[in-house]
């Protein structure tokens, strides 16, 4: 996370206090549920983003997934056959990410708050790690944010964030089946006269429940035994497979 | 009816795996190969990631060897001995071949030597089995047929290790098992199979093991190098999906027992055909994705933190 993007956090919630102090220029939001649950049967899911503003204006949401580190891998053709060239690693990708709007962004925000806001997959500002030059740095960008929205990770187009009467809004996130798991951060920002006035951040879970989470804990925190059992449960399936063979 | 496999963390048709289960346990019951050299390639096909395909099917093969290996040992196809000596090579080659599996997964490369290894390996079986096959089958309409020399002394005699092998009927040095071992662990780690399909073919004509030992002796060591395999997978890569394992096994179990009894029904020239066309079928596929131009050229590997 940026220090600028950290600072710009801080001026949204101390305006997003003002103004709910002053019960004036605000924006209020919630979730309709901040627990997005991956069972066996998945298959993606979606939230209700709802709340008001107040004093008019424009509203825009932005959902962002946790940040990993990710590698993006450019294949190329080696004696016929297509093998994986040339790489480049970027330190801050969000997992996820999609943006949504009651107007089309670049009519409400000026591109300055839009950049400081990072809103938009154009203003993700991903660091590439290795001293790569700034051109296949940004062709690589390029390149992962259409991965990711093949993957339906990052959104193409902004969603649609409707008003019901002046105040009221509502807008609804979806979640592909192959969404990452982990702390979202939806923010809600109320934009007027092309910039940021009021914004408020809400936290949103991603995780897997049930038989599911607990098979995939288990493999990650107590990798020998869950290898072991993994071993014993096959051993035990075999040993019960050749039963029927008995007697035959 | 989709079901979500946690480390894979991909959601999978469930009869789709029952079925692949069912196929592959189906082929093994009736050629009496693990199946492994299948079971990866095909859960590739559908959608797992390669890395975790290979760990899987590891872990699927300690269930289907075992089963096999009680069967043979029931009517005294096994030779511990011979088993216990191969093993040695197993587990070496398999710790190597997992830091292998490591080291190529860091480089982003594992993708392409898991799919060209296959590519090379179900296309030098596949044709060899095919060939082996029609020529069975031209045999059989010709009277008498060839004779083939029982045992042929050659550089392999003259290694030192000396050790008697009863129930194969074999005076050879230890290192020749233990040398083979080695390679079919690194395979086995690498690429998911027990490596049956070449450990079969190397105990008959490279140690002149008795054929109706060979199986029963290939998968009682291919238990030992899989469960090691899939232990150090779990440890070191996290890549095994215990989810899909057992889906697998499932379908696996009931496709052996049909499998076997059908197998008695066939005659063994047509099966090894049939065979050898699938194995050609899958080799001809994954070679035909490494040359198509991928429809994007570029992909994501994410670090997990």
């Amino acid at each position: 996370m940026s220090r600028q993007y950290r600072l710009a956090l801080v001026i949204v919630s101390a305006l997003g206090l003002a103004g709910g102090s002053a019960r004036a220029d605000g924006v209020i939001a919630d979730l309709s549920s901040h627990l997005v649950a991956i069972t066996s049967g998945f298959t993606g899911a979606s939230v209700v983003l709802f709340g008001a503003t107040e004093g008019g204006g424009d509203v825009i949401a932005v959902v962002r997934g946790p940040e990993h580190e990710m590698t993006v891998w450019r294949k190329g053709k080696v004696a016929g056959i297509w093998v994986n060239a040339e790489s480049v690693t970027f330190a801050n990708v969000p997992t996820f990410y999609t943006v949504a709007a009651s107007r089309p962004i670049d009519e409400i925000l000026a591109p300055g708050p839009a950049a400081l806001y990072r809103i938009g997959t154009a203003n993700l500002k991903l660091q590439a790690k290795q001293p790569a030059t700034p051109e296949t740095a940004a062709r690589f960008n390029e390149a992962l944010i259409a991965t990711q929205q093949r993957e339906g990770l990052f959104a193409a187009d902004a969603g649609k964030i409707s008003f019901l009467g002046g105040r009221l809004f509502r807008a609804t996130i979806a979640f592909p089946a192959n969404v990452p798991t982990g702390t979202y951060i939806v923010e809600v920002f109320l934009v007027r006269d092309r910039d940021v006035v009021s914004g408020q951040t809400t936290p949103l879970v991603v995780s897997k429940v049930g038989m599911d989470a607990a098979v995939s804990d288990f493999a990650t925190r107590q990798s020998a035994a869950y290898g072991a059992i993994a071993v014993l449960t096959a051993l035990v399936a075999g040993w019960l497979a050749s039963l029927p063979f008995r007697g035959v | 009816m989709d079901i979500y496999l946690p480390i894979a963390e991909v959601s999978l048709d469930v009869f789709l795996l029952l079925g692949l289960g069912a196929g592959v346990g189906f082929l093994s019951g009736v050629f009496g190969v693990g199946g492994g050299f299948l079971l990866t390639p095909l859960l590739i096909f559908i959608g797992v990631p390669p890395a975790i395909a290979v760990a899987s099917s590891a872990n699927q093969l300690v269930g289907a060897s075992l089963s096999g290996v009680i069967a043979h040992w029931r009517r005294g196809n096994v030779d511990f001995k011979m088993g216990f000596i191969l093993l040695i090579g197993g587990i070496a080659g398999s710790v190597l071949g997992v830091w292998l599996f490591t080291w190529l997964k860091r480089l982003g490369q594992i993708e392409l030597t898991i799919s060209v290894c296959y590519v090379l390996l179900l296309g030098t079986l596949g044709f060899l089995m095919g060939i082996e096959s029609v020529r069975a089958l031209l045999r059989q309409r010709r009277p008498g047929g060839l004779r083939r020399k029982l045992h042929q002394h050659n550089w392999m005699h003259g290694l030192p290790l000396k050790t008697r092998f009863r129930k194969s009927k074999l005076y050879i040095s230890a290192l020749l098992p233990i040398g083979l071992g080695l390679g079919v662990g690194i395979l086995s780690a690498v690429l998911g199979v027990g490596g049956g399909f070449l450990l079969v073919p190397a105990m008959i004509y490279t140690l002149g093991m008795p054929t109706q030992v060979v199986p029963g002796t290939s998968l009682l060591q291919i238990i030992f190098v899989a469960a090691s395999v899939t232990f150090l997978q779990a440890y070191t890569n996290r890549t095994v999906d215990a989810v899909l394992t057992i889906v697998l096994l499932l379908g696996g179990v009931l496709g052996a027992q049909f499998g076997t009894r059908f197998g008695t029904r066939l005659r063994g020239e047509q099966l090894r055909f049939l065979l050898a066309l699938l194995v050609l079928a899958v080799a001809a596929k994954l070679a035909y994705d490494l040359t198509v131009r991928p429809p994007s050229l570029f992909v994501i590997t994410t670090e997990q933190t």
